[in-house]
């Protein structure tokens, strides 16, 4: 009796069991790398804005406060967008005739405002209020990045939950003097020298690590 | 051992055989393997074929409405959130418990009659955990989001709440499925080489050939094949015993009376395996019949299996009795208006109804003429059958549709598309096993041959 497979099936039945093994690993790797990937979480790309407003002059260069533009951000969830007038502060004086500023003037004359595209947005399912980090020590640069850096601002990290959770379940790892707050440029002591400090300053500043579904998801 | 095939039974008779008198080798590989290649395509076969794909048709109709609409097509409403969904999973999953009981814990403990209806009764495991499965997944009403309930590295950082019985039920449901596909597979083996070397069509021996992964029946394929049945078994016999009793933590851990309760474990046990039997003498008596199988299904087979159901209902009934007199004997009206509730509530019909079907009926099982009565135990099957899925309605339904406080009570009625999820994964059940029993061997041959060796041996070669 003829034999059905030839003997070099024998290798592709071999090749099958263990190519699957190889082929299962290799897709969950594949599904991680493309969860954590830019192209996914939009983490570290530059959005294109109405006007190519940059935090690296005007929060680094000019050195202005993170509150003169996001007012609300101690008293509110939310940290602000500034409104037209707050640009016509400086630019009604300064640059008034630079093409690059013509959208800001414009809303200015038709009061309208511009139509600033979202970084970082939370999802609906969650709850998020800026005033209760900030005034617990939480620097502005710790979720949003080196933004006195960014000449356009991305988005600094994945926003996933596992990223909030990082600094919920160890504080002491992230903390800062509330008086550094709002520095740009503040840097962080070695990592031994934050540990003594965060945990001085959870006790302190009575921080609370909370993790409970219900903190965020209300 | 093949020259020995021409030893002939006959002669010695036995009064009550497990298997047919005049079997050899030769004639026991025929005969279950001429009904996969050799027997033609018989109009009854194809007409219950259809009949159950129409069946699947309604299920995949009522899958695709249900992710359309949502849960909110089935009759399930706050109090009764759990509905024919958890009742369903539960009967389904319970009927395959008599598969793997027949598949592992009847080989170690040497019971020679179950060689010849292991195969089917775990094929009918398998499917029956399919259809089970299905409901829970449905019943979360986002079932495309199931991985949530696997825990697996993700950027949330979470893991399921491993404290909940339901996280169990994902394991033992899916440790079930893959230790009895495995063993079901590995049990195929040496009689899907046997169909690849017998196969007159060129597709049939590859098929069967890729399936039987290269079985020469060398000795140490034998010799492998033996240790990975008994790991396998050894592996499932837990599994028998541990699926049934994390299903029952379901509602045990639950505080709604007629839940939360030490007996559940042992009595869902029993009764899991009281309507897999129930389901395999429904099943094998007309496949018997149909495919002529008689003399290897034996009257013995069915009686045998007669009288598990009858201690496996025994002991389930002991469970109701026990039940009902601690829910008195603890005091607690709680647990009293449960009792009161199912003896005389709305539901109480099919409270009723189940007593009768479970533990009243089934007593007939005692006598051996109803015992050998084919047609009577068909039906008595069915009834158990039935039993067991009120049971699981009654205590489900009944306890979540009158808990502690009246203002929250509210009346179950299950509507036309809990009937037709129900009905359609019956057409999942029948497709895939008529499916089976056309291109499967559907009684191991390789273990029915062992049989007539054995009984050879038994007789000094007559």
């Amino acid at each position: 009796m003829a034999q059905i497979f030839h003997r070099s099936t024998n290798f592709i039945s071999r090749l099958t069991i263990y190519g699957a093994v190889v082929i299962i690993g290799a897709l969950g790797y594949a599904l991680y790398a493309i969860a954590m990937s830019p192209w996914y979480t939009d983490q570290n790309v530059k959005r294109q804005q109405p006007v190519p407003f940059s935090h690296r002059h005007h929060a680094g260069e000019l050195g202005i406060d993170c509150r003169y533009c996001h007012t609300s951000v101690e008293k509110s969830s939310f940290a602000g967008v500034p409104p037209t007038q707050t640009c016509m502060t400086c630019h009604s004086q300064i640059w008034t005739n630079a093409s690059m500023l013509e959208p800001v003037r414009a809303s200015y004359r038709d009061d309208k405002s511009l139509e600033w595209i979202r970084v970082n947005a939370l999802p609906d399912f969650v709850y998020f209020d800026h005033s209760i980090h900030v005034a617990k020590g939480v620097g502005c640069t710790t979720c949003h990045g080196q933004i006195a850096e960014m000449p356009l601002t991305e988005r600094a990290g994945t926003l996933y939950m596992s990223w909030c959770l990082e600094c919920h379940r160890q504080p002491e790892k992230y903390v800062r003097p509330k008086s550094e707050v709002f520095n740009p440029y503040y840097e962080p002591p070695s990592a031994g020298e934050q540990l003594k400090m965060g945990k001085k300053l959870v006790a302190e500043y009575n921080i609370k690590s909370l993790q409970t579904c219900s903190t965020c998801h209300r | 051992m093949a020259s020995e095939g021409s030893h002939n039974t006959a002669g010695v008779a036995d009064p009550d055989p497990i298997i047919g008198p005049g079997h050899t080798f030769e004639t026991v590989t025929d005969k279950i393997s001429s009904i996969v290649l050799t027997r033609p395509v018989t109009p009854g076969w194809v007409f219950g074929l259809l009949i159950a794909f129409g069946a699947l048709m309604l299920l995949n109709l009522t899958i695709t409405l249900l992710m359309i609409k949502g849960v909110g097509i089935w009759g399930i409403r706050v109090p009764t959130a759990w509905g024919f969904a958890i009742v369903n999973f539960v009967w389904w999953i319970g009927i395959g418990h008599a598969g793997t009981l027949i598949s592992a814990i009847l080989l170690l403990l040497h019971q020679k009659w179950r060689t010849s209806i292991n195969r089917f009764a775990e094929a009918m495991t398998l499917f029956a955990v399919m259809c089970a499965g299905m409901f829970p997944l449905l019943h979360m009403g986002r079932p495309w989001m199931f991985f949530y309930m696997m825990p697996y590295p993700n950027p949330m950082w979470m893991w399921p709440q491993f404290r909940s019985p339901l996280v169990w039920d994902v394991f033992a449901v899916t440790t079930y499925l893959t230790v009895s596909l495995l063993f079901w597979f590995v049990g195929l083996i040496p009689d899907l080489a046997t169909l690849r070397d017998r196969a007159k069509n060129k597709t049939a021996k590859i098929i069967y050939g890729m399936l039987s992964m290269g079985w020469r029946g060398s000795a140490v394929h034998w010799s492998r094949y033996e240790t990975a049945s008994l790991l396998l078994a050894g592996l499932a016999t837990p599994l028998v015993v541990s699926v049934h009793t994390v299903v029952s933590f379901d509602f045990t851990i639950g505080i709604i009376p007629g839940w939360h309760t030490t007996i559940f474990p042992p009595y869902f046990v029993a009764g899991a395996i009281y309507s897999g039997f129930a389901m395999v003498l429904t099943l094998a008596i007309p496949i018997r019949k149909f495919y002529h199988l008689e003399d290897l299904v034996t009257a013995r087979h069915l009686d045998i299996m007669a009288k598990v159901m009858l201690a496996t209902g025994l002991i389930v009934a002991y469970g109701y009795l026990i039940e009902a007199f601690l829910a008195f004997y603890s005091g607690d009206q709680y647990e009293i208006y449960m009792m009161k509730n199912r003896f005389h509530g709305p539901y109480a019909p099919l409270y009723w109804m189940l007593i009768s079907c479970n533990i009243i009926i089934p007593q007939l099982l005692w006598s051996r003429k109803v015992r050998r009565n084919v047609g009577l135990l068909f039906v008595l099957s069915l009834v158990v059958n039935v039993g067991m899925w009120l049971e699981r309605f009654v205590i489900i339904v009944i306890s979540l549709s009158r808990d502690f406080i009246p203002s929250s009570w509210g009346m179950y009625y299950p509507t036309r598309w809990d009937w037709a999820t129900y009905i359609g994964t019956f057409g999942l059940f029948f497709t895939l096993f008529f499916l089976f029993i056309r291109f499967l061997p559907m009684i191991s041959i390789v273990e029915v041959r062992s049989l007539v060796h054995e009984t050879n041996e038994e007789k000094g070669h007559s």
